[in-house]
């Protein structure tokens, strides 16, 4: 695999595959206003960093784990009614973070660059991280298919899907897991403090052009594309960082769906 | 956790008809607590095939939860809660929001947990009055068009219990009317039981076979004639609006102080 053997190249089918997949996943990440629980949950993607670099495994694999327990963490504490969901997600984001930067700089024999975990490392994507990419992108595209209709159900009006008998907490628990592992994936491509904008960013520039949730998902996953190429060949002409050029693509897109006429057909109130 | 719903056997000594008392949906002795507050304390109560039962009291009372608790929901502290077995329920939750971020058609709100085909789907609506919306966003909708939609949701299920509450909730005071009337139709034609909370009293009395008035506790149950002069009820809602709901009225000779102990005797 000649191609392969281009940093761009791995860039941009790293890119690619990030952006496929957090299309759909974002737009539920939006729609179950969940926005703040990816932040969380990336933050601590640092201290799975840190376990990664300790326990030397493959760092995606880490920052799943971490990701993942952070995730049944909150969902463990959120089902007491006694504190505020921002505020525990507020405390394990910083707690977490904290956690991970001082970690990593307890481990003096190992230099870790900081700054392209925060933002994202174009150079640093190897052909084996392509492998992981794809291999668990479709796994979650494939389980996110088969969720879809229940999830979607539980998401509308959690209560009458209960009623009508969706079980809610395994969803729930299943739909967290992908976020951790989505989480992991973009990782290197958007760096840990940029991956919820990855998510959050596309599904909500697509909201205005959408009457349906699965166009939503479809135009999410265009304008995430669309971003990862402006972003990186950006990224390359001008030699900025790449997970923030992405990001700002996918902001310009945002800007732009409100200056763009939505479908006469459908009023927001 | 162990969950208390259970479902009665199918027994051999269960072929007998579907008679009009059959019971859909019984509570016995049900109680609950959240964070330490009791609220709902031992409540009995039965739902039988095509009856209508309103729930009714103040706020605060426990209602809610009371359905919630016999939809399944949420598991009672103590008691049980049966039902025969694959009861057909369709639900109306108190107040539904649907975040207008998620983008859905009012077709679409029909098939969220089933699979229905089209002409399912414009059949129960044309029921609800409310065809002409079938291909609209449901943040469009006002607030008796969301409620019709909802029902025509529930029809599609096939219900022999509906279960609504407070069904009328931002509706305008004529739509509110006619909705109760479309309540009512529904019962008759599907022939099968409503369950609900309502605040409505004046609607509630002459509509309903039995009305449950609670307050945490059963203050009282029976014919809306029988609850409207019950010592309980007018405490709850005031003598002279209970009074003036009844057919028969009749007066006591005594009043009942906050904690129901008899206060005064009447001249």
């Amino acid at each position: 695999m000649t191609l392969l053997d281009d940093f761009l190249w791995r860039a941009i089918f790293a890119g690619l595959g990030i952006a496929i997949v957090a299309g759909p996943l974002g737009c539920f990440v939006v729609w179950r206003r969940m926005a703040y629980l990816g932040d969380t949950m990336s933050h601590s993607s640092l201290l799975g960093i840190a376990m990664g670099f300790l326990l030397q495994i493959n760092l995606i694999l880490a920052v799943f784990v971490v990701a993942a327990l952070v995730a049944i963490l909150l969902f463990l504490l959120q089902r007491q009614k006694q504190l505020a969901a921002d505020a525990i997600l507020g405390t394990l984001a910083h707690a977490s973070l904290a956690l991970g930067v001082l970690a990593i700089s307890l481990m003096t024999w190992i230099r870790v660059d900081l700054m392209s975990f925060l933002f994202g490392d174009i150079l640093s994507v190897e052909i084996s991280d392509l492998y992981l990419i794809y291999g668990s992108g479709l796994i979650v595209l494939l389980v996110m298919l088969k969720i879809w209709k229940p999830l979607l159900a539980i998401t509308a009006n959690e209560e009458l899907a209960r009623a009508e008998g969706i079980p809610s907490v395994p969803l729930q628990l299943i739909f967290m897991l992908l976020i951790a592992l989505i989480i992991a994936l973009a990782m290197k491509i958007v760096g840990v403090l940029l991956v919820t904008a990855l998510l959050i960013i596309p599904a909500t520039a697509a909201r205005r052009f959408s009457k349906t949730p699965e166009q939503m998902a479809v135009i999410a996953v265009l304008i995430g594309v669309a971003s990862v190429f402006i972003g990186l060949f950006t990224s390359l002409e001008f030699d900025t960082p790449s997970g923030p050029s992405i990001v700002i693509s996918i902001v310009l897109f945002f800007f732009l769906s409100f200056i763009l006429p939505a479908p006469k057909t459908y009023v927001l109130r | 956790m162990t969950t208390m719903r259970t479902e009665t056997s199918t027994g051999a000594e269960e072929v007998r008809p579907k008679s009009a008392l059959e019971p859909l949906i019984s509570a016995e002795n049900v109680s609950y607590h959240a964070s330490g507050r009791q609220i709902l304390q031992d409540i009995s109560l039965t739902v039988a095939r095509g009856e209508t039962v309103t729930v009714v009291g103040p706020n605060g009372a426990g209602k809610t939860t009371l359905l919630r608790v016999l939809l399944g929901l949420i598991s009672p502290t103590s008691g049980r809660v049966t039902s025969k077995p694959h009861l057909r329920i369709g639900y109306l939750p108190q107040k539904i929001h649907i975040d207008p971020v998620l983008p859905l058609s009012v077709n679409r709100i029909m098939t969220l947990t089933g699979s229905f085909t089209q002409e399912q789907i414009q059949a129960a609506l044309e029921e609800t009055g409310v065809s002409h919306l079938n291909g609209q966003s449901v943040f469009n909708l006002s607030g008796g068009e969301f409620q019709r939609m909802m029902l025509a949701r529930a029809l599609l299920r096939n219900p022999e219990l509906l279960v609504l509450d407070e069904p009328v909730q931002g509706v305008d005071y004529l739509g509110e009317a006619e909705l109760y009337e479309l309540i009512a139709n529904i019962r008759k034609k599907y022939s099968c039981s409503v369950l609900m909370i309502s605040h409505d009293l004046h609607v509630v009395m002459s509509s309903t076979d039995r009305v449950i008035c609670i307050d945490q506790h059963v203050c009282c149950q029976g014919k809306p004639q029988y609850v409207c002069n019950h010592t309980e009820f007018q405490r709850l809602f005031g003598r002279q609006f209970s009074e003036s709901l009844s057919v028969y009225s009749h007066d006591h000779d005594h009043r009942h102080d906050i904690s129901g102990n008899i206060q005064e005797k009447n001249q």
